[in-house]
């Protein structure tokens, strides 16, 4: 049994990480969820919010907005529609998001409130950090 | 024949010439590297997303439920066809070819009595376009204003394209570009996009095997439809924003290999100019000296 999890995470313009990592902090639309090694055959959509990738001595954040997390046997790729480093953030660009969010949040129902509802929560969060 | 003037002002003016060409040919340069390494990045996202797409839909096909967006509606009366180009021209028979491709597919379809809508992104394909077809013409989009391709742009033209089959605008969606495959060559392609094309032969591999998966069964969250219900759509726009790298790496090139002709055209130009301007001038030299020595010996 491997100790490790082979993870990428792959946004449309540049792959930001790729290696081998001990666990993966994911927020799925349906919930957090910790990927370790050996997890089962998984498809998860995500949220906005922070993956937290564990290596053996540090821990590496990225802050992600929507997109996929595809877990086959040792291994995790996630499919970010946007993502980039915690450290790399532009505030001023997730402000203008929320408003975004609020204001089309006005309009919206059912499903895509909610999903809606989400982004926003994830995008105040990490501003809130 | 031309006086010594006029063919020092035709040396200068082709020198000038050959200064702008060089000097675009090597932005073209640096650009190119540029649109090569971008292109370079996207692709480890489209290949996965082509991967778990084959996964799902191969699953999906027991499952009655299917979007629209992954099996068609059914019908092939409709085509939307949206043709990237470049926004700027100067770059050899980039724009054109792909042009001809869209023509090509256009009279093809119609022979077929299909109705044809044009998408177009990129002012040269729009300029070239509407002499013919500019009654069928949808959509017009110019990226001029875009310093740098990024995966918004593609967002918002995949967005549109979604909205305009889900009010069945159209039935099958195809996109033309060029595919970059060295400086040299650029192949303009087409390719299908919606009806997602899954290629479900048992013959090709499947993108995960079944060693991979050791045997067990993918679970969802949430559930196969929802998944790709938010899938399908980016499908389409990282098709999109592939197309526009490749488009973009493809222009840089076409516009290298053009401009650095132009630049040794113009070098070809100046020797045969200068030839010229010198034997002009030493005929008028020996043509002095003879009515000097002429006038000498008539005294």
């Amino acid at each position: 049994m491997s100790s490790t999890l082979k993870f990428s995470l792959v946004s449309p313009e540049s792959e930001l990480f790729s290696g081998e990592v001990i666990h993966v902090d994911v927020p799925g639309t349906e919930g957090d969820m910790g990927i370790h090694p050996m997890h089962a055959p998984l498809m998860a959509a995500i949220r906005t919010g922070i993956i937290n990738v564990h290596l053996s001595d540090e821990n590496v954040k990225f802050f992600v907005q929507g997109g996929f997390a595809d877990v086959t046997t040792g291994e995790l790729i996630i499919l970010a529609e946007k993502a980039c480093l915690i450290d790399d953030i532009d505030r001023e660009e997730i402000k203008n998001d929320i408003e975004f969010a609020r204001e089309s949040l006005v309009s919206l129902e059912g499903e895509a409130a909610l999903s809606m509802q989400q982004n926003l929560d994830g995008l105040q969060e990490v501003l809130a950090n | 024949m031309a006086s010594l003037k006029d063919l020092q002002n035709r040396i200068k003016s082709v020198k000038n010439t050959q200064k702008i060409t060089k000097a675009m040919q090597m932005v073209a340069a640096a650009k190119l590297r540029k649109a090569q390494e971008a292109a370079e990045k996207s692709r480890p996202y489209s290949e996965r997303i082509d991967s778990v797409i084959k996964n799902l839909a191969s699953s999906m096909m027991n499952v009655g439920d299917t979007p629209e967006l992954l099996k068609g509606n059914g019908k092939t009366d409709i085509f939307l066809l949206v043709v990237a180009t470049a926004d700027r021209g100067l770059c050899g028979g980039f724009n054109t070819n792909i042009v001809r491709k869209a023509n090509q597919e256009i009279l093809d379809l119609e022979k077929q009595g299909k109705t044809v809508k044009l998408f177009l992104i990129g002012k040269k394909g729009y300029d070239q376009l509407k002499r013919a077809h500019a009654n069928k013409i949808v959509h017009n989009v110019s990226l001029k204003e875009e310093r740098k391709i990024h995966s918004g742009i593609s967002q918002k033209i995949g967005s549109q394209i979604t909205e305009m089959f889900e009010n069945n605008e159209f039935d099958i969606c195809k996109l033309i570009y060029s595919e970059f495959e060295n400086v040299m060559t650029q192949n303009a392609i087409s390719k299908t996009i919606i009806p997602a094309s899954v290629d479900l032969d048992a013959s090709s591999p499947s993108p995960v095997s079944d060693t991979k998966l050791d045997g067990s069964i993918y679970s969802y969250e949430p559930d196969e439809v929802g998944i790709l219900r938010v899938l399908l759509p980016r499908n389409i726009n990282t098709q999109i924003f592939t197309a526009l790298l490749e488009n973009q790496a493809g222009e840089m090139g076409s516009k290298m290999t053009a401009m650095d002709n132009a630049t040794r055209n113009a070098g070809d130009m100046i020797d045969k100019l200068t030839l010229t301007f010198n034997r002009t001038r030493q005929a008028q030299i020996t043509s002095e000296l003879i009515e000097i020595i002429s006038g000498a010996e008539a005294l």
